[in-house]
């Protein structure tokens, strides 16, 4: 048990002349917590879909336990990395349990259903999630949030090593959050390591063991939670200026988006472009 | 960080367990419909039979006995009625599951088995057959060809696109049904419109009244691999309704899946086709239907589609041979009745997607 992955120099294009990302590298050990941060468009999803081989990336290599993932078959693969996407669709109305079941599909040979052990490791990863209560219930039914813990259960029900996790708290309010957060926390205990982007660098300090900041397409800093958020970090990354601080109620760092702290500076400001207008209108013209 | 405590809920194992099959009174009464409607249907007919004299032909194949009954009775029975019975319940059932099949891999409730073009295929099978032969087997083999021709068409279309969408199938599907409608009408423009044309436009009419035992016989082996393939996959069918991404990390072969469907469905409908003509609604409306009573889940769902498809279209069929003296064609009674039961349906909500 336990799964020790690797990711060497990624670099990933959507038209092979602009790069999303590039030099991405990082490894990570069994239960092991890391924690991607950065602005919205920066490539967290796309890197978390290369992570898991959805997406092709042109140069680098993700290795497993030493073994290229491109050469580990999908099947394989489900059994030992679990993905929870941040959007989802269901064409039919299947029931929450139904849906979380689909989870085995690793386990369960082409000429199959699911049988009883199948569905007490369903129900357990529902017990885990808290969603017990909507065992019956239509997945096109339920709130975003209660079909995000959905997406965990079943990700659980893969029963991985790996469970990456693609902005898992961003449909869901205070309690959820900190539902998934403390769960993230008992699964590392079983040495399952988990990859989460996030749009709060709170959480960041909460659970993480390792935190990666994106930005542009690289990681501009890694490493533990407590020497990569700062104030100039975030305010690089963000462009505002946000407050690092430890709070001893919580008894942990907290970061504050404010709009002036005294003694700084600094107001708000969005980078400027310069743009080249002619080259621009003709562009358009064409 | 503390841990949270979760509300570890109590549930009865056995029941949550029960909820992912059919119950069991349900499923009695759906095994035992299509046997009450083919009973039914032996009975009725323009030539009157007694019911008790079918009751006693049918217990003198297994148990011999003295006939009361004349020979004319004996060829209505057995070489009139029941291969057209048996054909009806075949074809229902086929059409069915190919229509569930392939709402699954569309991810769409609005799909019929003709999506790829099957239909419009084997219409210009059977035409230019009509068109250019006398020999009704000769329709039945060219409408097949035709059919699966149309799919293979549609199929590798949509893969000369790389993208792998199902909506380039869709959209290739519908280059090939018009590809194939407009040679159907190119047959029908230049048949001879007083012995060729009627046989070509009856025959898209759809109907079993000229069903032969050796016409089942024919088509059996294609129904049943098909079938039986959709049968046994049936659960992995559900796993087609999430994202392809999601598919991928649970660690499906699209394409596999995709490419088996197609050849079970296209299977089930060319082979119905070949020896119904072409009878529509039935694919698309059953399938609704079933999703209504047992839900999505296809573990529930196909064999109570193939169920609700054969009592369906045997009723059909029984209407189609009764209502009136002359025979009114299949395809038209299940276009009359399904699109207004569907329109029912629809306006009830209860399709889980409106």
């Amino acid at each position: 048990m336990g799964i020790n992955y690797t990711a060497h120099n990624l670099q990933f294009s959507w038209d092979g002349k602009r790069d999303v990302f590039k030099n991405i590298s990082f490894s990570l050990q069994p239960g092991d917590i890391f924690c991607i941060i950065g602005p919205n468009g920066t490539g967290k999803s796309t890197l978390m879909k290369c992570m898991i081989d959805i997406l092709e990336y042109q140069n680098g290599a993700v290795r497993i336990d030493g073994i290229d993932i491109r050469k580990i078959d999908r099947k394989t693969l489900a059994k030992r990395i679990a993905y929870v996407p941040q959007g989802y669709q269901v064409a039919f109305p299947f029931s929450v349990l139904e849906y979380v079941l689909m989870g085995r599909a690793p386990y369960i040979s082409a000429f199959s259903s699911p049988d009883e052990n199948d569905l007490k490791i369903a129900l357990h990863a529902m017990q885990e999630a808290g969603i017990m209560h909507l065992m019956h219930k239509s997945i096109n039914e339920v709130s975003g949030g209660e079909h995000q813990m959905a997406l965990i259960a079943r990700a659980l029900a893969q029963e991985p090593e790996l469970l990456l996790l693609d902005e898992p708290t961003s449909h869901l309010d205070f309690g959820n959050q900190m539902q998934v957060l403390s769960l993230v926390e008992r699964l590392k205990e079983k040495g399952i390591t988990i990859v989460m982007t996030s749009h709060f660098p709170d959480h960041a300090f909460m659970v993480s063991d390792l935190v990666g900041i994106m930005k542009n397409g690289s990681f501009i800093s890694i490493g533990p939670a407590e020497e990569v958020i700062t104030n100039m970090t975030l305010k690089e990354t963000y462009m505002v200026d946000i407050h690092v601080e430890f709070v001893e109620i919580a008894g942990r760092k907290i970061c504050i988006p404010v709009k002036n702290v005294p003694g700084c500076t600094c107001p708000i400001h969005y980078p400027t472009f310069q743009h080249n207008c002619d080259a621009l209108a003709n562009s358009l013209d064409n | 960080m503390k841990d949270i405590h979760i509300p570890s809920e109590q549930y009865n194992f056995e029941a949550v367990k029960a909820t992912l099959r059919i119950g069991v009174p349900f499923r009695i009464f759906f095994c035992l419909l299509p046997f009450g409607v083919i009973l039914w249907s032996l009975f009725i007919g323009r030539y009157e039979v007694e019911p008790l004299v079918v009751i006693k032909m049918l217990l003198s194949l297994v148990y011999p006995m003295e006939p009361t009954w004349t020979n004319a009775d004996e060829t209505i029975l057995f070489q009139i009625r029941l291969p057209r019975i048996i054909a009806a319940v075949i074809v229902g059932a086929a059409l069915s599951m190919a229509g569930a099949a392939y709402q699954g891999l569309f991810k769409n409730p609005l799909v019929s088995p003709d999506i790829l073009g099957v239909s419009s295929g084997a219409g210009f099978g059977a035409a230019l057959a009509i068109l250019f032969s006398t020999a009704a087997w000769m329709t039945q083999v060219s409408a097949f060809i035709g059919g699966i021709l149309a799919v293979l068409t549609s199929y590798f279309l949509s893969r000369l696109y790389k993208t792998g969408q199902i909506l380039v199938l869709v959209l290739s599907g519908v280059i090939v049904s018009a590809f194939f409608g407009a040679l159907l009408s190119v047959t029908k423009y230049v048949a001879d419109p007083y012995e060729k044309l009627p046989t070509i436009i009856f025959w898209l009419m759809g109907s079993l009244s000229s069903v032969r035992y050796n016409d089942i016989l024919s088509i059996l082996p294609a129904i049943i691999f098909g079938g039986g393939v959709l049968i046994l996959i049936r659960w992995r069918i559900n796993l087609l309704s999430l994202s392809q991404d999601e598919a991928k990390t649970l660690g499906i072969d699209l394409k596999k899946i995709t490419r088996i469907i197609i050849i079970c469905a296209t299977l089930l409908t060319a082979a119905s086709v070949c020896i119904s003509g072409i009878v529509g609604w039935v694919g698309l409306v059953i399938p609704h239907l079933g999703r209504m009573i047992t839900g999505p889940d296809y573990r529930k769902l196909l064999p109570f589609t193939i169920v609700m498809g054969a009592s369906y279209l045997l009723i059909m069929d029984d209407l189609s041979r009764t209502i009136i003296a002359t025979e009114i064609p299949l395809g038209i009674l299940t276009a009359l009745l399904g699109a207004p039961f569907f329109a029912y349906l629809l306006w009830r909500r209860k399709t889980g997607w409106v």
